[in-house]
C-alpha cells in the first residue's frame, strides 16, 4: 500500500488545536493583583464564626485571635498586640484567597446575567403540533415559561428558554455563552436540536419547546456554578478536611497539655504564646486555601468553555481509568480527505486527477475540497474557478444517486461523476460502458485499510456516440489528528486507556486505531454498545469518560462516571452528562481530565507544605518559649533569631504571609505534566515537601531579620 | 429489651467459655507439661542453678550474693567483707542482693543523688581495695538492673585479687590464676562482654582454702 | 573481639536470624488466617466455648466478640487477683488491692504488661500461669486477628465479613503461639531459666547470710512474654533477672523472640494481598526505624560522658547488667520500646538522656517498627494510609490503597485512628504534671523526673509497658489513670482499624494503572518513613522538648 497521504492537509486546524503537542500544560488564569483590593470586603464578611466553622481549621485561628485580642487588651505589650493582629490577618488572608476565587466567577456570572434581561416570550396559547398552521400567539415574560410550552422565535430575538426545537431551522448566535461569535445553526430533529436561553436567533424562525423549569435554565444553572453558589464538598475535599481536622485536634491538644508541663518546668505560657504555637502548628495554609483551591478547579473549567455541573465530577475525571474517544471530530479529523489517486490500466495518473478535480469543483464538502487540493499539489493542477469552465454543469450529490459531478457541454461534451463504487459502476453501465475487473479489487483494497473509495468515471461523446469508463479511485482516507499519538502514549503513562467509538466497520475501525495508538477500539458501536462497554468497565472498578451529544448517548453519558456533552447536542444529552463542553470539542475530554488530576495535586501539595513548615516553625517557638528556663533549648534555635518574641512573631507572620502568597498558586493549580505517578509524586515531594522543610527557615530568619528592630520586640 | 440482652449475655457467656477453655490450655496444661519435661531434662537449671556445699544449697551461680561483715551493733549499714571479692552494688532490697525485692536504683544519669553516690562509691572501693579512684571499673560504682547480678568485670576482680590473697594469707598468683580461671567470655564469642561470677569465684575460693 | 565488633555481630545475627524467619512465619500466618480447613482440637474448643467456627462476621460482629472477650477477661483477671490468697499456690501471697488489681487486670487483658507491683512478691504461681500468662497468648492472638481482619479488608471484596474473631484467636494461639512457646520454653531452660513449682526457698549463703531464693514457672511464661510482645515479667527486675535471662545467649533469644512475628506479619500481609512486595515496603520501613534506633541509643549509652553519671563513673552502666553490657542492653531497650512488648534487661529511667528519650521516640511512633503482635502492623498500615492519601492527592488521583479508595469514611477512621493514642498520651501526662500529689510519685527531678511521667503514659496508651521505673506508680491515682490509658489505648484504636476494615471490604476494588501510586517501590519506604517521623514528631515534640531535650542540651 503506497503511502501517498498529505503530511499535513492544510485544511488540519493544526495552529488552533487545543491539542497542541508538547510541550503543553494545563493552564489557569492569572491572578490579577486588584482582586486582592476587591475582594477584601468579601474576606472581612466571611470573618462571621458561622462562616468560619465550616473550615475547622480556620475557625480555630479566628478563636485563637479572640484570644489573643482580650489578653492583649487586659494585659497590652507591643508583642501581644503583634501577634493579634497577624492572627487576625491570618484569617482575613484565609477568607481572601476564597473571596478572590468566588470574585472571578462573580464576574462572569454578571456578564451571563446580562443575558437574561427580561426575554419577552412569544408562546403559542394552544400548544404545537406538527404541521399545525395559524396558532394563537401571546407574549409573556420568559420567566412565566413553564415546561412543555412552546415559543416561536424569529431573527433578532432571544431565546426565551432552554429547548428543543421542534419546528424550523435557524443560525443562532450562542456567543452568550459560548464566548465563540461564530452562529451555529439549530434545527429540529436530530441531535442539533437544543437551544439554549440567552441565546439569539440570527436568522429564520423556529418553534422551540421549552424543556428547563423557570429558574433551572442552563444560564440560571452556569450562574450558580461560576459564582460557587451550588458548591459543595468534594468527597475528596471531605475526607482531606478529616486529616486536616484530626491533625488539628492533635496539635490543639499537644499544646493546651504543654501548659502544665511548661508550670512544672517554671515557665508559664501565657495565652498569646499558646495561641501563637497552634496557629503555627496546625495546617492552616491548606486550610486557608482548601476552598480556593476547589473554586479555581472549576473555574479552570469554565475558562476552558466547559461547564461542570458539580465538583464531584471534576474529581472523577482525575481519576479516570478508561476514555471513551468518539473518532470522527476526537481522533479524526471530522471529515476524510482524499490521500491519493489510483488509475485503473490504461488511464494516466493525471487523467484521472484532472477529472477528479474537476467533478469536484463545485463540491463544497471538505472531502470535494481535499481532492481538489490533493489535486493540485500533486499534480500541478489549479483549481479551476467555476465560471472559467464555459458550459459546465455541475450536478450536485443526491442519496439517491450517491455521486456528484459535472457535465461539459462545449467543445467537447464529456460528463464526469464520482461517488459510491455501485452507484458510478451502475452510471457508466447504464452509458454502455463496461468497468474492467481490476476496479473491484481496488475498491476492496481501500475498504480494507480502512479508507473509503470513490469511484471515478467518465463519459464522453465522441460523434454522437457515447464512451463509458471508469477512470480510477480516490482514495479517501480517515486522517488522524496531529500529534494524537504522543498524546495517547502520554494518558497511557498517566495509566489511562483510551478506547475509539466509530460507527466504522471494525476492520476500518482497527487500521485507524492502529494509526491513531488507541488501546482499543469499538467497531460498529451502537448507543447499547457503548452502554455496555462503559458498565464492563466499571464492574472492574474503573471509571469511565465519556463525550456525546445525541439523545441516544444519553443513557451512556448518565452511566458514566464522567459524561461531557457537547452544547451542540440536544437537552438530553446535556441533562444526562455532568458537563457540559459549550466549544463542543470533543477533544476537550483529555483536558478536563487533566485539571481534574491538577485539582487533586493541587490539594496534595499545599497539604504536604503546609505539614513540612510545621518543623521550622517549632525551631523558632520551642527554644523561644523555654530557653529562659532550660538554656540548653537555645541549640535548637538553629536560625538564629533575635528574641524570644522576634522569633514568635516571625514564625506567625510568615504563618499568614505564605497564605497571601501561595494565592496564585492556588488558583492557579500546581504544574502539572502527564508522566507516571511515581516521577510526578518524587516532583511534587521534592519542591513541597522539602521546599516546604526549608522555605520557612528563609523567611521566618529574614522576617525576624527585619522585625528585630520594633522596639517591643527586642 | 429483653432479647437483646439475652443475646448479649450469650455473647459474653461464649466469651467466658473461650476464656475458660484457653486457662486451661495455656495456663495448667502448657506450664505443668513445660516443668515436667523441664524437671526430668534439665533439672539443674529448671531448679535455678544451685551451688551445693555438702548437699545444702548455699548459692544459685546466677543470682549475686552479698559478701559483708556481720552487722555490729549500732552499725546501719554492713561492711564489706576483705575476704571476699566484692559484687557490684545493689539496688535490690534495703540491703541489696535481695532476690524478693529485684530491681534497680532508677536513678536519672544527672540525678545528684546517683552523682554523689557513684563518687562515695568510687572513693570507698579505692581506699578498699587500696587502688587508685581513677582505676577503679564502671561496674564497681554502678548498680545493675535486676540487683542480683552475679557477675563483675575481670577488671574489678583483678583489681580485688591483692586484698582477697592478703586476707586469705594466699599468695598472689594463685588468687589471679582463680580469677583468670573464672573469666567467662562471650557466648558464642559475641553475645554480651567478659565477666566474672562472684558467687562462683568465692565459692571456689573458699573450696581452695 | 573488641566490644564494637561483637556488638555489629549480635546485631547482624539477630537480623540474619529475622530474615531467615521472615517467609516461613509469614506465610505460615497467611496460611493459617485463611485456611478454611479447621483442625479437630479446635472444633472442640469452639463447641466447649460454645461459638460458631464457620460462621464469618460483619465488622461490627468481630468487634462485639473482641469487646467481649477483653471484658470478660478483664473482669475474670480481676477477680482473680482480689481472690489469689484464697487458691492454690498463692505461696501466701496476700488479695492483690482493688486498685493495682484493676491496673494489672488493664495491663494484661491489653498487651501492655505495665507491672506497678513486684512479681515475686505479689502474685502466687497460679494467678502468674493460669491468669496473667493466659492473657499473655490470648491477647496477643487478638491483635494478629483485628490485622488479620484489616487484611482482608483489602483482600476482599464487595462484602461486610472480615473473619471469625474465635477463629483467628484460636489458631493463632493453638497453631503458633503455643508450639513456638513450648519449643522455646525448654530451650531457655536448657540456657538456665528456670522452671518449677518451688516457693522461697531460704538458704545461707556463701558469706554465711540468709537469702530467699524464689522459684516459679518462669520459662514457660518468659517464651510466650517475649512472643506476644506482652513483657510482663515474672519479677519485678524483669528480663534483667537472672533467672529470666541468665546469660548473652539467652538475652539475644529473647530479642529474637519478641521481634520475630512483629517482623513476619508484613510477609503475611505481603501474601494475604497478593503481592509480597508490599510486605517488603512495609518490613523495610521497620527494619529502616528499628536500626536508625538501635544505632542512635547504642551511640549514646556509649557516650557516657553526655551526662554527669556516665561521665563520673566512667560508662552507662547503672540499670544494666555485666553479662550484657551496653550493646545487648541498648539493643534490646529498642527491640523493646518499638514493639509493645515492654520486657526490659536494663533499667531506662538510668540511660543518657539520649538513649532515654529515644526510647520514649520509640514508643511515641505508636509501636509499628515492627510493633506489637498484630498491632504493630494495624498501626503501620493505618499511617500507610495517611500516607498513601497525601501522596495520592500528589499524584493527582483519589488515593488508593492496594486498590482501595480512601475516601471520607476510610480516612475518618484512620484520622481518628493517629488522634487517639497522642490525645491519651498527652492529656494523662498533662493531668498528672497539673496534680501536684500526683507529682510527687517521681524519683527524680527536673526534666528527668517530667520524662518519668511522659514514659508512663506513652508506655500505657501505647501498651508498651516498660517504664522509666524510679515512677512510684503503684498510687491509687495512676493505677487508674494508666489503667484506663490501656485499655483506651488499645480498644480505642482497635475500633476504628476494624471499621475501615469494613469500609475497605465493602468497596469495589480499583485496577491499577500506571496511574496508580505504587507502594512497593524504595519511594514508598522513604515517603512512609517520612510521615511517620514528621506525624509523631510534631505531636510531640513540645513534650519531649521539656524532658529529655532540656535534660540533653547543655
Amino acid at each position: 500500500m503506497p503511502t501517498t497521504t498529505t503530511e499535513e492537509p492544510p485544511e488540519a486546524p493544526v495552529a488552533k488545536d487545543p491539542l497542541a503537542p508538547n510541550p503543553h500544560r494545563v493552564s489557569g488564569g492569572m491572578l490579577d493583583p486588584k482582586q486582592l483590593v476587591t475582594s477584601f470586603p468579601d474576606a472581612l464578611r466571611k470573618l462571621d464564626p458561622r462562616v468560619m466553622i465550616r473550615n475547622p481549621v480556620m475557625f480555630v485561628v479566628e478563636v485563637g485571635a479572640v484570644l489573643t485580642t482580650l489578653s492583649a487588651i487586659k494585659s497590652p505589650s507591643v508583642f501581644a498586640w503583634v501577634i493579634t493582629v497577624w492572627l487576625w490577618l491570618t484569617t482575613v488572608f484565609a477568607n481572601l484567597s476564597e473571596a478572590v476565587a468566588e470574585g472571578r466567577g462573580k464576574a462572569q456570572a454578571e456578564t451571563l446575567r446580562r443575558t437574561k434581561t427580561d426575554t419577552v416570550a412569544r408562546r403559542l396559547a394552544d400548544g404545537w403540533r406538527p404541521g399545525a398552521e395559524g396558532l394563537v400567539e401571546e407574549e409573556i415574560p420568559a420567566t412565566q415559561l413553564r415546561l412543555g410550552d412552546c415559543v416561536v422565535v424569529e431573527a433578532g430575538q432571544i431565546i426565551p428558554g432552554d429547548g428543543d426545537v421542534v419546528e424550523g431551522v435557524a443560525s443562532v448566535d450562542e456567543s452568550a455563552i459560548t464566548g465563540e461569535s461564530a452562529p451555529v445553526i439549530r434545527e429540529s430533529g436530530g441531535d442539533r436540536s437544543a437551544v439554549t436561553g440567552g441565546t439569539k436567533v440570527l436568522s429564520d424562525r423556529i418553534v422551540v419547546k421549552i424543556t428547563s423549569k423557570p429558574g433551572e435554565t442552563f444560564i440560571d444553572r452556569m450562574i450558580a456554578l461560576v459564582e460557587g453558589a451550588a458548591r459543595q464538598k468534594t468527597p475528596n475535599e471531605i475526607a482531606l478536611n478529616i486529616l486536616l481536622a484530626s491533625l488539628t485536634i492533635v496539635f490543639l491538644v499537644a499544646v493546651v497539655t504543654l501548659q502544665p508541663f511548661a508550670i512544672f518546668a517554671g515557665a508559664e505560657q501565657t495565652i498569646v504564646i499558646l495561641v501563637a504555637l497552634v496557629v503555627a502548628l496546625i495546617p492552616t495554609t491548606i486550610g486557608a486555601l482548601l476552598s480556593a483551591i476547589g473554586i479555581a478547579g472549576m473555574d479552570r473549567l469554565v475558562q476552558r468553555n466547559v461547564l461542570a455541573m458539580s465538583g464531584r465530577a471534576v474529581e472523577a475525571a482525575g481519576d479516570v481509568n478508561t476514555l471513551l474517544l468518539d473518532k470522527t471530530g476526537t481522533i479524526t479529523l471530522g471529515n476524510r480527505q482524499a490521500s491519493e489517486f489510483l488509475p485503473v490500466r490504461g488511464v494516466d495518473i493525471e487523467q484521472l486527477a484532472d477529472a477528479a478535480q474537476l467533478s469536484s469543483l463545485a463540491d463544497e464538502t471538505p472531502e470535494g475540497r481535499s481532492i481538489v487540493v490533493l489535486a493540485k499539489e500533486r499534480y500541478a493542477l489549479r483549481g479551476r474557478s467555476e465560471g472559467e469552465l464555459a458550459h459546465a454543469e455541475f450536478v450536485p450529490f443526491t442519496a439517491q444517486t450517491r455521486m456528484s459531478g459535472v457535465d461539459l457541454n462545449g467543445e467537447e461534451r464529456r460528463a464526469l461523476r464520482k461517488g459510491a463504487a455501485t452507484a458510478v459502476m451502475r452510471w457508466v453501465r447504464d452509458h454502455g460502458g463496461h468497468p474492467t475487473d481490476e476496479v473491484g479489487p481496488i475498491v476492496d483494497g481501500i475498504s480494507g485499510s480502512g479508507g473509503t473509495p470513490l469511484v471515478v468515471g467518465e463519459v464522453s461523446w465522441q460523434n454522437g456516440t457515447a464512451e463509458a469508463r471508469i477512470l480510477g479511485v480516490i482514495h479517501l482516507k480517515d486522517v488522524v489528528k496531529h500529534g494524537m499519538r504522543e498524546r495517547f502514549d502520554e494518558l497511557r503513562r498517566m495509566g489511562i486507556k483510551t478506547v475509539m467509538i466509530t460507527g466504522d466497520n471494525p476492520l476500518t475501525a482497527r487500521a485507524i486505531a492502529e494509526e491513531a495508538g488507541v488501546d482499543d477500539f469499538l467497531a460498529e458501536a451502537t448507543p447499547e454498545d457503548k452502554m455496555a462497554l462503559i458498565k464492563r468497565e466499571q464492574a472492574g472498578g474503573k471509571l469511565v469518560a465519556m463525550t456525546g451529544d445525541g439523545t441516544n448517548d444519553a443513557p451512556a453519558l448518565a452511566q458514566a462516571d464522567v459524561g461531557v456533552a457537547m452544547n451542540t447536542g440536544t437537552s438530553a444529552a446535556k441533562e444526562a452528562g455532568n458537563m457540559v463542553d459549550l466549544d463542543s470539542n470533543p477533544t476537550k475530554l483529555i483536558e478536563i481530565v487533566e485539571i481534574g488530576k491538577q485539582l487533586l495535586i493541587t490539594r496534595g501539595a499545599l497539604t504536604t507544605f503546609s505539614i513540612a513548615n510545621d518543623v521550622a516553625k517549632y525551631f523558632a517557638i520551642i527554644p523561644a518559649m523555654f530557653a529562659s528556663v532550660y538554656p540548653g533549648l537555645q541549640h535548637l534555635n538553629i536560625m538564629g533569631l533575635h528574641s524570644p518574641t522576634s522569633a514568635i512573631s516571625s514564625a506567625i507572620i510568615f504563618n499568614a504571609l505564605i497564605i497571601v502568597a501561595l494565592i496564585p498558586l492556588a488558583l492557579r493549580g500546581v504544574r502539572y505534566r502527564p508522566s507516571s505517578a511515581s516521577s510526578l509524586l518524587s516532583r511534587n515531594i521534592w519542591i513541597y515537601g522539602l521546599g516546604g522543610l526549608i522555605l520557612p527557615f528563609i523567611g521566618i530568619k529574614v522576617i525576624d531579620l527585619l522585625i528585630q528592630f520594633i522596639p517591643g520586640l527586642r | 429489651m429483653p432479647s437483646s440482652l439475652n443475646r448479649v449475655i450469650r455473647h459474653h457467656l461464649a466469651a467466658l467459655r473461650m476464656l475458660l477453655v484457653f486457662t486451661v490450655i495455656t495456663g495448667i496444661a502448657y506450664p505443668l507439661v513445660v516443668v515436667g519435661i523441664a524437671q526430668a531434662a534439665f533439672p539443674h537449671q529448671a531448679n535455678g542453678s544451685l551451688i551445693k556445699d555438702r548437699g545444702r544449697p548455699v548459692a544459685s551461680s546466677l543470682i549475686g550474693q552479698n559478701f559483708n561483715l556481720p552487722l555490729n551493733k549500732g552499725q546501719t549499714s554492713p561492711q564489706p567483707d576483705r575476704k571476699w571479692f566484692q559484687p557490684r552494688p545493689s539496688a535490690a532490697g534495703t540491703t541489696g542482693y535481695d532476690p524478693t525485692s529485684s530491681g534497680a536504683s532508677n536513678l536519672g544519669p544527672n540525678n545528684p543523688d546517683l552523682v554523689a553516690v557513684i563518687k562515695a562509691r568510687r572513693a570507698a572501693v579505692a581506699a578498699f581495695d587500696g587502688v587508685p579512684p581513677s582505676s577503679v571499673p564502671v561496674d564497681a560504682v554502678t548498680a545493675s538492673g535486676s540487683g542480683l547480678d552475679p557477675d563483675i568485670s575481670p577488671a574489678y576482680a583483678y583489681e580485688q585479687v591483692n586484698r582477697v590473697a592478703k586476707a586469705w594469707g594466699l599468695n598472689r598468683p594463685a588468687v589471679r590464676k582463680l580469677v583468670a580461671d573464672h573469666i567467662q567470655g562471650r557466648n558464642l564469642g559475641f553475645l554480651g562482654q567478659d565477666r566474672v561470677n562472684v558467687v562462683e569465684l568465692n565459692h571456689d575460693l573458699a573450696a581452695s582454702k | 573481639m573488641n566490644n564494637t565488633l561483637a556488638g555489629w555481630l549480635q546485631v547482624i545475627a539477630l537480623v540474619g536470624a529475622l530474615a531467615l524467619s521472615y517467609r516461613p512465619l509469614g506465610d505460615y500466618l497467611a496460611h493459617i488466617l485463611t485456611s478454611p480447613r479447621h483442625w479437630r482440637v479446635e472444633r472442640l474448643v469452639y463447641r466447649a466455648g460454645g461459638v460458631d467456627g464457620d460462621a464469618d462476621q460483619p465488622w461490627p460482629a468481630y468487634l462485639r466478640s473482641v469487646l467481649a472477650f477483653f471484658l470478660v477477661s478483664l473482669l475474670f483477671l480481676y477477680g482473680f487477683l482480689r481472690l489469689q490468697n484464697h487458691l492454690l499456690l498463692s505461696l501466701g501471697m496476700k488479695a492483690v488491692k482493688p486498685d493495682l488489681a484493676f491496673n494489672t487486670a488493664a495491663s494484661f487483658v491489653t498487651n501492655t504488661n505495665w507491672q506497678n507491683y513486684s512479681g515475686e512478691s505479689t502474685m502466687g504461681h497460679l494467678v502468674q500461669m493460669a491468669g496473667l500468662a493466659v492473657q499473655n497468648f490470648v491477647s496477643a492472638a487478638v491483635g494478629i486477628g483485628v490485622v488479620a481482619a484489616l487484611i482482608r479488608g483489602f483482600t476482599r471484596k464487595k462484602t461486610d465479613r472480615v473473619g471469625n474473631f474465635w477463629v483467628d484467636l484460636t489458631r493463632v494461639v493453638l497453631r503458633v503461639l503455643l508450639p513456638v512457646s513450648f519449643v522455646f520454653a525448654l530451650v531457655l531452660v536448657a540456657g538456665g531459666v528456670i522452671e518449677n513449682f518451688h516457693g522461697i526457698q531460704s538458704i545461707t549463703t556463701i558469706a554465711g547470710e540468709h537469702q530467699s531464693l524464689t522459684g516459679g514457672p518462669v520459662a514457660s511464661q518468659e517464651a510466650i512474654k517475649e512472643l506476644g510482645t506482652n513483657g510482663g515479667g515474672f519479677y519485678n527486675a524483669n528480663s534483667s533477672h537472672p533467672f529470666e535471662n541468665p546469660n548473652p545467649f539467652t538475652n539475644w533469644l529473647e530479642i529474637y523472640l519478641l521481634l520475630v512475628i512483629g517482623f513476619a506479619l508484613p510477609r503475611t500481609f505481603g501474601k494475604m494481598v497478593g503481592d509480597n512486595r508490599q510486605g517488603y515496603a512495609i518490613v523495610a520501613v521497620m527494619a529502616l526505624i528499628w536500626a536508625s534506633s538501635v544505632a542512635i541509643v547504642t551511640a549514646n549509652e556509649l557516650h557516657s560522658v553526655s551526662s554527669s553519671a556516665g561521665h563520673l563513673a566512667g560508662g552507662m552502666m547503672e540499670g544494666k547488667e555485666q553479662r550484657f553490657g551496653i550493646w545487648a542492653s541498648a539493643l534490646f531497650a529498642v527491640s523493646t520500646t518499638l514493639t509493645s512488648c515492654g520486657a526490659v534487661n536494663s533499667f531506662h529511667d538510668s540511660y543518657t538522656p539520649g538513649g532515654g528519650g529515644m526510647t520514649i521516640f520509640n514508643m511515641m511512633l505508636g509501636e509499628i517498627a515492627p510493633g506489637g503482635t498484630g498491632s504493630g502492623l494495624y498501626g503501620i498500615l493505618i499511617l500507610a494510609v495517611v500516607a498513601v492519601f497525601v501522596a495520592g492527592l500528589m499524584v493527582g488521583r483519589t488515593p488508593e490503597y492496594l486498590g482501595k479508595k480512601l475516601r471520607g469514611q476510610e480516612m475518618k477512621y484512620a484520622s481518628l485512628y493517629i488522634l487517639t493514642t497522642p490525645a491519651i498520651v498527652l492529656v494523662g501526662a498533662g493531668l498528672a504534671m497539673a496534680l501536684p500529689g500526683e507529682r510527687a510519685a517521681m524519683l527524680n527531678h527536673g526534666p528527668h523526673g517530667f520524662s518519668e511521667v511522659l514514659y508512663a503514659f506513652t508506655s500505657a496508651a501505647n501498651n508498651n509497658g516498660s517504664a522509666f521505673a524510679g515512677l512510684s506508680a503503684n498510687t491509687v491515682w495512676y493505677n487508674t489513670a494508666l489503667g484506663l490509658a490501656m485499655i483506651l489505648g488499645r480498644f480505642l484504636p482497635m475500633v476504628f482499624v476494624l471499621a475501615l476494615a469494613g469500609s475497605l471490604a465493602s468497596q469495589q476494588p480499583v485496577p491499577v494503572t500506571a496511574g496508580t501510586l505504587p507502594t512497593h517501590r524504595p519511594q514508598f519506604v522513604g515517603l512512609l518513613t517520612g510521615v511517620i517521623l514528621i506525624v509523631v514528631g510534631l505531636t510531640y515534640f513540645p513534650a519531649l522538648a521539656l524532658g529529655p531535650l532540656a535534660e540533653g542540651l547543655h
